[in-house]
């Protein structure tokens, strides 16, 4: 297996709590002319839910395949841990394989199958180990797809838009679970997404990535569940507004309770 | 045929049936019976074409005293052999072609320009080179089948979703475990059309080589009834031909249905 980025050795035992998951700094990424990502630095710390806002073409999806692996990088630029995973927006499961092998996929070492059954009990999929993916629902496909990265117990887990495929009911039960698996076993979370209720949330950080740059951070301390919050509207509209989105004047805030638990903060560029 | 896809359950395996319904049967038996009676009327003479009975009769003959299931057995082995040969170098190309720029920079001009060649016309040079007995007939079949195997297994290859290949690349798995686990599966049903082309090109091409001057097999029983005028052993050929085409696609749907149960089609059973 190869390993796109090694973990910086550290040379004092104290030095890794300190040291983040991810460290990116002054990354410049081009396709031909085209500059996607100019000058980034982000980092994310060990245990930390970081959402990447921004509108299509803004690079977040570039951002998130680099960390990955999947595109090429400049190690010294770029450093993230050989242990991550994946959750693409749309499941990408093998439709050959029976769920639990999907799962399953690239796991070495004894056990593969209750691990992989562990996995999927974990996102309440344990009775559907041995069917086609193809039977699944597109809910239960990225469950699945959640089973399969967290089986891998990731120090970093990407998020590439995972919900924007499943429906607006599924969406809020995907966001308790992904939740509860987060507290559970503690990843670095890079989420991508262009909803900006699902990033207020879920993240502790939120960045807002626009033309190749960060241009905004917002440090998110509510407590979870944090839609009846009124503090959430106030994010929303700073947020919605640097993505070019201007809302109404604020609302009443005491009344709107029943509407904010609704995520309706799409922007559709 | 009747694959259940969706529960975990062992899959109930039917073998797709020819089946006639509605009325179907009933012209080609009329077309059966106008012939019997044309052959009783002495309308049509033997000596152009043997009574169904007559020909049923032979049939039950030639299988009690062995003469029919040792010369097909002769026929046999040598499509086995030819296709066999035709599989291990279509299958061997394709992956070379399928899997590598510099493979399909290679070998596919050659197969495309082979193409361009009647097989058949290829008879005398391989008489030349090869003799007249079982070496140029098998390797007729082999160089038949190559072309078929090569192409669809190719564009099966190449064919295979991207991004798939890219989860499975994400979790670790590379090489030859990404060629097994995702690449040829997902290569598969090309593959099977291309295999059950090659089974008819194989009978096809067979019908011909074994009029090479054969000592044994289906196409020497039939040079001999002509000699002798023996419509109804030449009829008994025939329907021995087209047993085999009708069995070599029961092979290919039998293995189509079992190695491609995870596929839901839309057509219902």
């Amino acid at each position: 297996m190869s390993q796109p980025f090694a973990h910086p050795a550290s040379g004092t035992p104290a030095a890794p709590a300190a040291e983040p998951a991810v460290r990116v700094r002054n990354f410049t990424r081009r396709f031909g002319d085209v500059t996607i990502l100019r000058d980034l630095s982000i980092e994310i710390g060990r245990g930390e839910f970081v959402a990447l806002l921004g509108r299509s073409g803004s690079g977040k999806t570039t951002l998130l395949r680099t960390l990955a692996g999947l595109d090429p990088a400049d190690r010294s630029a770029v450093t993230a841990p050989s242990a991550h995973a994946v959750v693409f927006q749309d499941a990408r499961l093998l439709p050959w394989k029976k769920v639990w092998r999907n799962v399953a996929l690239g796991l070495k070492g004894p056990d593969i199958r209750a691990r992989a059954e562990a996995a999927l009990n974990e996102v309440e999929l344990g009775h559907r180990l041995d069917v086609w993916p193809t039977t699944l629902s597109g809910g239960e496909a990225q469950r699945v797809a959640l089973a399969r990265a967290l089986v891998r117990e990731p120090a970093l887990l990407l998020l590439d838009e995972p919900f924007a495929a499943v429906d607006a009911l599924t969406r809020l039960r995907m966001h308790e679970l992904v939740l509860s698996l987060w507290r559970r076993h503690a990843p670095a979370v890079l989420l991508v997404t262009h909803d900006v209720d699902e990033a207020i949330t879920l993240a502790d950080r939120i960045l807002v990535l626009d033309n190749g740059r960060i241009a905004a951070e917002e440090r998110i301390d509510l407590a979870r569940p944090r839609v009846t919050d009124p503090a959430f509207q106030a994010i929303r509209a700073r947020l919605l507004s640097r993505l070019g989105v201007e809302t109404a004047a604020p609302r009443p805030l005491p009344t709107e309770g029943a509407l904010l638990a609704f995520p309706s903060g799409e922007i559709v560029a | 045929m009747s694959v259940t896809t969706a529960d975990s359950k062992p899959i109930a395996l039917k073998l797709p049936a020819f089946r006639l319904r509605g009325g179907r049967w009933v012209s080609p038996l009329l077309l059966l019976l106008l012939w019997e009676l044309g052959s009783r009327l002495g309308v049509v003479p033997p000596r152009i074409l043997a009574a169904p009975s007559a020909v049923a009769r032979t049939l039950w003959e030639m299988t009690l005293s062995g003469e029919l299931p040792s010369n097909l057995a002769v026929s046999l082995a040598r499509a086995a052999a030819g296709l066999a040969i035709g599989l291990v170098v279509g299958v061997t190309l394709a992956l070379i072609s399928g899997l590598s720029r510099a493979g399909e920079t290679a070998v596919d001009p050659l197969m495309q320009l082979k193409r361009t060649i009647p097989v058949l016309a290829l008879t005398p040079l391989f008489i030349v080179w090869f003799g007249i007995g079982e070496t140029p007939k098998i390797t007729l079949i082999a160089v038949a089948t190559i072309f078929p195997i090569y192409l669809n297994l190719f564009s099966g290859i190449r064919g295979v979703d991207a991004k798939l290949i890219e989860a499975a690349r994400s979790f670790g798995v590379t090489g030859w475990q990404l060629i097994v686990h995702a690449i040829l599966p997902g290569a598969l049903p090309s593959f099977l059309v291309g295999l059950r082309y090659a089974m008819g090109v194989a009978l096809l091409v067979l019908v011909v080589a074994e009029q090479i001057n054969a000592s044994a097999g289906l196409g020497h029983l039939i040079n001999n009834a002509r000699d002798f005028m023996r419509t109804d052993v030449i009829v008994v050929c025939l329907i021995v031909y087209a047993s085999l085409g009708l069995a070599a696609d029961l092979i290919v749907r039998t293995l189509e249905s079992r190695a491609l149960a995870w596929r839901t089609s839309f057509l219902k059973s």
